[in-house]
């Protein structure tokens, strides 16, 4: 018998306190199977924000920071220009990415600070009970927005992706989802790839992961990955957005 | 091995598993179900109602969040 | 080492922290400070060190605490506003034990204020800024040796206790130009960094984490007593005062930095008038200096507190000499540099001032 799919090494055995279906624990396990196969785990460092991920540090067996909210970029920043040979990873929401963060999300990558941000997108803050997020979509209900996103008084959402590409620091940023088994091969493909870039010293990487909230979505599990599926791919088209390697800006 | 396919196996660890029936939606062999129990955690853990069936290609384990399964062949 | 330079306050603490052996330095531009930023990103090259000037005084604390978990000696700077802006990092510090360096060079406030000197931070300094119970060692120079003197050992406070320490110097230091020298100080012992994230986890065998987030409440309340475990022990040790004349002084000037420094220049002209006047400089604003204070109070008649503020060190006095003798004060806002002639006044007048007033 040879095993055909196990339990990565770089996840801690403790059972997360996430919620059922709740696609954290995907995303968490295809960045632990990338460092397993590219054996960084010794030298690695992630950074956990402020979110449902908070506990993040509880879930990977590498050295691990917990930043303060929106603050990942910065302290990853401070940790990388420390330790330049290790490799660094901050794991953030929607919430503190690209509203109380969006500052330090814009300064590391035009900085081209060496870093790997995996940003879990699911429209919504998860942790503080379902309320509006800078990538809620229009005409979304959330505790804040109880009557639907209303585009004329709480604004547009914003495409995190396409706006760090116009950028010159990033070396590779790419949006991808795990609504399927074959998007989550695709995730996993560019997880994987803007880790690599890091180890090869590339410059600043980001992968943004369209992800589901069944809980402040009011949705099964299933559902919300339909939901992604059907309502979040028209708004925030999957594909690498930047990629200093492939010549051409998408 | 001897003809026919490969000896298949899926190993869910069910006390790791919180019932949210994704890798039910995902086997194209349609064998991985919701069993009719309960874990120490109080949730329905997944299973295999014919692991004869199973060909390992661990879409169920993919779409796992809780890492519950393991797939080998 | 030994040789004395002239330099500008902003430069001699940046060459101070870099001698100390701070190899990060991440920062951003405010007055009256800049040289500061600007000085370590001429030097840090050249020492082989790291500078970044960051997006904001908020993205900077939050390099420096990611540095600092990371191992390393690392400083920032900033004035005022710039400090109001770092809280949430340094309380985070703070919880996470983390070892740092902050340089406040106080201008004028509240809000926007001015550029000018003043002494408005220290509630800000010594009674949190941030939230939640913790104390930052808070270190004022009264001129720029003094400045290089605790800059340096700032880094081995930080390192000792494993807490940020706040150098508290005001817009006058940060401008002015005086000869220093860079001189090594009495060593302390100081523990191994083997908590830190640094890149290293196979050499220890189990992985490090950075954190100040303790969600049970037994565990944070066993995290905030080790805390304040600490603070003790850091109050017996390291409290700091200068003393100018005060065995048989019947009025005692209290005053920190800069303000002390014109005091002392109008307690040395009353003396010399035949009149009896002391000065109790604290140098360690927290842990602040109990013992000096309690020493002078069965001697001296009155205290008079001067600050460039509306009244805040004061109230410390108030609380260590508990009543058992007056405290006075006197005090300018907005920036304004009180000259020795009015500190006089002021110190002549509180003469005569006893508990039956």
């Amino acid at each position: 018998m040879t095993k055909v799919f196990g339990y990565p090494e770089s996840l801690t055995d403790m059972p997360t306190h996430y919620c059922p279906g709740c696609t954290h624990g995907i995303i968490h396990r295809l960045i632990a199977e990338v460092i397993d196969e590219l054996g960084i785990v010794d030298k690695t460092v992630g950074v956990a924000p402020v979110g449902c991920a908070v506990l993040a540090y509880n879930y990977f067996t590498c050295d691990m920071q917990e930043a303060a909210h929106g603050r990942a970029p910065a302290v990853a920043t401070g940790i990388k220009r420390v330790i330049p040979d290790g490799i660094v990873f901050t794991y953030q929401g929607d919430g503190d990415l690209a509203s109380i963060g969006c500052a330090e999300i814009v300064h590391a990558a035009a900085r081209g600070e060496q870093i790997t941000t995996v940003f879990v997108n699911n429209g919504i803050y998860g942790m503080t009970g379902g309320q509006m997020a800078p990538t809620t979509l229009p005409g979304d209900k959330t505790s804040t927005s109880p009557y639907g996103r209303d585009t004329v008084k709480q604004g547009f959402p914003i495409r995190v992706s396409e706006m760090l590409a116009t950028l010159d620091g990033p070396a590779y940023i790419a949006r991808v989802s795990v609504h399927n088994v074959a998007h989550i091969v695709k995730a996993k493909r560019a997880i994987k790839k803007a880790f690599e870039y890091q180890v090869a010293g590339k410059g600043f990487t980001l992968v943004e992961v369209l992800s589901t909230c069944p809980t402040n979505w009011g949705l099964t599990p299933k559902e919300s990955l339909d939901k992604v599926q059907r309502e979040m791919l028209p708004y925030y088209p999957l594909g690498e957005y930047k990629d200093i390697e492939a010549g051409e800006k998408k | 091995m001897k003809g026919g396919l490969s000896m298949a196996q899926v190993i869910f660890n069910e006390e790791r598993c919180k019932g949210c029936e994704l890798c039910t939606t995902v086997c194209p062999v349609k064998i991985v179900i919701i069993q009719d129990k309960y874990n120490k955690r109080g949730f329905r853990p997944a299973g295999v109602s014919d692991m004869s069936k199973c060909i390992a290609c661990a879409a169920c384990a993919r779409i796992c969040p809780d890492v519950v399964i393991t797939v080998e062949k | 080492m030994g040789q004395r330079v002239l330099m500008k306050g902003n430069e001699a603490i940046a060459e101070a922290a870099i001698k100390a052996g701070c190899l990060f330095f991440f920062g951003y531009p405010i007055t009256p400070q800049n040289e500061l930023p600007e000085y370590m990103s001429r030097r840090m090259p050249e020492v082989g060190g790291t500078f970044v000037q960051a997006e904001s005084e908020v993205a900077a604390i939050n390099m420096v605490y990611g540095a600092a978990g990371a191992g390393a000696r690392v400083m920032t700077s900033s004035s005022s506003p710039g400090i109001s802006l770092k809280q949430e990092g340094i309380s985070y510090m703070a919880g996470a034990e983390l070892p740092a360096v902050i340089v406040n060079i106080v201008r004028g406030g509240p809000g926007l204020g001015s550029i000018q000197p003043g002494q408005g931070d220290y509630f800000q300094s010594v009674k949190g800024g941030g939230h939640g119970d913790y104390k930052l060692v808070v270190l004022a120079p009264a001129n720029l040796q003094e400045a290089v003197d605790l800059v340096t050992e700032a880094f081995d406070i930080a390192d000792q206790y494993r807490n940020p320490v706040l150098i508290l110097g005001d817009g006058l230091l940060g401008q002015m130009m005086e000869p220093v020298e860079f001189r090594p100080l009495p060593e302390r012992v100081l523990p191994p960094k083997d908590w830190a994230t640094n890149g290293l986890r196979n050499h220890r065998g189990h992985k490090n984490v950075v954190n100040s987030l303790v969600l049970q409440a037994v565990g944070l309340e066993a995290h905030n007593i080790h805390l304040q475990a600490k603070y003790a022990r850091i109050k017996e040790a390291e409290q700091k005062a200068e003393l100018l004349y005060c065995d048989d002084a019947e009025v005692v000037v209290v005053a920190y930095g800069s303000t002390a420094r014109i005091a002392k220049t109008a307690i040395l002209a009353l003396r010399e008038q035949g009149h009896k006047v002391g000065l109790l400089r604290p140098i360690s604003l927290w842990p602040f200096p109990e013992n000096a204070i309690n020493t002078l109070v069965s001697t001296v008649n009155t205290f008079l507190c001067v600050e460039m503020s509306a009244g805040q060190m004061v109230e410390d006095v108030r609380l260590v000499v508990n009543g058992r003798r007056p405290v006075q004060f006197y005090g300018r806002m907005g920036g304004i540099v009180p000259t020795p002639e009015e500190i006089a006044t002021q110190i002549l007048e509180s003469m005569g001032v006893t508990n039956h007033d």
